[in-house]
């Protein structure tokens, strides 16, 4: 089932076996076959260390933060304010105080569409976005924009599934006051030319939030490097626990953003007559987060960075070249997304097979893979399809289960015929 | 046939295949036996919500009893709608409406009745009992 690669001596040796055998579940069955899990960009797998940093959380360490005196109060307060560096040190955020835990990448779009919106966003003013966004990054700016009689202005793709630039050029206006694209496409894998286009932005002093969701599981982010005015992500999307999300935003933007939730853990003094709230980024926490989420997102963290970077892009494009060369020879089968830049998704279809039969038969053959339009309908709209079969490959896949995908598919087609 | 004795016909079909695959391909064949639904009646609003293929069904009365039709875009879940007319289609409303459904785990295909399960199944005979439901109410 597994085969053994050497990437770089140098630093840890990545050693696939070792890299499975952290993951618990990657050594169970389903449907009486070894699974073979391909839906890491649905959410990726947990490495033993979060999960037994979950557990001793729950086990030894659980009090509520900022909140009291006693001992295990302040201890869990310490831990989940390293977390939080943590955090700021992997995207190599200027201040920690630039980053505020949220429940996901959903909540941090929204939360920034809610109090961008609010202060900055007018009748007539326009919001750029592009057509590969996940929906999570179309309905926050689209509600704005129908609360404020603002316009949602949308770059288009082309058919490799790339934003035409010349499009986003022209669509950046005098009237533009934010643009929220995707760094990495979830449904095509295409990796959005991020930098190049904050600076087109910039200089039209536009700020840019990214959606970085389906980027930090797979690449380093360096969001000074980047100038991202806003960066948001998912724990569980990058081997952390549900539920926890990161918003990174330069602190000239926190600053000038008004409240959004308020309560508990917001303030600095209440009373009826007047609060006083707290400096960002506890500003926008209200009530007890999730605590052992974040805990667990800074280990996932650590994990990820012990493999190391360079080890995880090289065993992934590996992987998705394989899986691309290994595709393409199956008769009838058409990748959606062709980009030459891109993470380890890939998304196709088969000629006249619905996506939801692959997805049966290969979830028989205990292959987890992701049917349907992947919270992206505007994208099977420009390619006129139902959805896709999305098989997102993750660090600890192999070459061998790519051989049982594609032999699974070859099963499926004789079945489905 | 009584709605029973059609479910124990059906779980004495699949009783037969001991392996996933003879069980698909079943359900697949029983597709092909589906009474289609006429073109006409392919509207949103016949389409059944939940469902990552489209499914359509229509219904009809006659003689007190009601008739589906339906058709889908997916195979598996066009053998799986197949399989629901096979049973309800042609009874009264009451015989429908009492129709336990609990077949469809006894021929081994639980994780369809799941409700994180695209194909809509639960949907399905959720709307083909509104369907009776409506009728009964007419009556």
């Amino acid at each position: 089932m597994t085969s053994t690669k050497v990437i770089s001596e140098e630093k840890i040796a990545f050693d696939i076996n070792n890299i499975r055998n952290d993951f618990p579940i990657l050594s169970r069955k389903v449907n009486g076959k070894p699974l073979i899990y391909l839906d890491s960009g649905a959410t990726a797998q947990k490495p033993k260390q979060v999960i037994d940093a979950i557990e001793k959380y729950y086990s030894e360490q659980n009090a509520n933060i900022h909140r009291a005196v006693h001992r295990l109060s302040q201890d869990i307060t310490t831990i989940y304010e390293n977390a939080r560096t943590t955090v700021q040190k992997h995207i190599n955020a200027k201040h920690v105080h630039e980053i505020i835990f949220t429940h996901g990448t959903t909540e941090s779009i929204n939360l920034v569409a809610t109090t961008f919106g609010k202060k900055f966003v007018n009748a007539g003013d326009e919001i750029l976005i592009t057509e590969m966004e996940h929906h999570s990054n179309i309905l926050p700016w689209q509600q704005l924009c129908e609360e404020k009689n603002a316009v949602l202005k949308v770059v288009p793709i082309n058919s490799e599934g790339e934003l035409i630039m010349d499009e986003f050029k022209k669509l950046l206006s005098a009237k533009t006051k934010i643009v929220a694209i995707t760094h990495t496409s979830n449904t095509l894998g295409t990796i959005n030319p991020i930098k190049e286009i904050i600076s087109l932005a910039h200089a039209n002093n536009i700020p840019v939030l990214v959606d970085g969701a389906q980027s930090i599981p797979h690449t380093k982010v360096n969001v000074q490097e980047l100038d991202a005015d806003f960066y948001c992500f998912s724990g569980h999307k990058v081997f952390g626990p549900t539920g926890v999300g990161v918003l990174y935003g330069k602190e000239e933007w926190l600053r000038k953003l008004p409240n959004y939730q308020v309560g508990g853990g917001t303030i600095k003094t209440v009373s009826f007559a007047k609060t006083e709230y707290a400096d960002i980024p506890l500003r926008f926490e209200a009530g007890t987060p999730n605590i052992e989420g974040g805990i667990g997102l800074a280990v996932a963290l650590d994990y990820i960075n012990n493999i190391g970077f360079e080890n995880i892009s090289a065993y992934e494009h590996e992987l998705l070249e394989y899986a691309t060369e290994k595709l393409s020879v199956v008769e009838g089968l058409k990748i959606i997304g062709t980009s030459k830049n891109k993470a380890s998704v890939i998304s196709f279809v088969i000629d006249k097979i619905h996506p939801y039969d692959i997805g049966v038969i290969l979830d028989q053959l205990g292959i987890a893979v992701r049917t349907g339009h992947h919270c992206t309908q505007p994208i099977m709209d420009k390619f006129g399809i139902p959805g896709t079969v999305r098989a997102s490959l993750a660090f600890y896949n192999t070459k061998d289960e790519i051989d049982e995908l594609v032999k699974g598919i070859t099963k499926a087609k004789q079945m489905l015929r | 046939m009584k709605i029973e004795e059609i479910e124990n016909e059906i779980i004495d079909e699949f009783s037969m295949f001991d392996e996933w695959m003879g069980k698909y391909e079943h359900i697949i064949e029983m597709g092909k036996s589906l009474p289609l639904i006429e073109e006409k009646y392919k509207t949103d609003d016949r389409l059944i919500k939940g469902c990552q293929s489209k499914v359509w069904l229509h219904s009809e009365l006659k003689d007190g009893k009601i008739f589906f039709t339906a058709d889908s875009d997916a195979i598996i879940t066009k053998g799986l709608v197949a399989m629901m007319v096979r049973v309800l289609s042609g009874h009264t409303s009451d015989e429908i409406l009492a129709a336990k459904m609990d077949f469809v785990e006894k021929i081994g295909l639980k994780e369809h009745l799941s409700p994180t399960r695209a194909n809509g199944l639960v949907n399905m005979i959720k709307q083909m009992k509104l369907d009776s439901l409506a009728y009964k109410a007419k009556v």
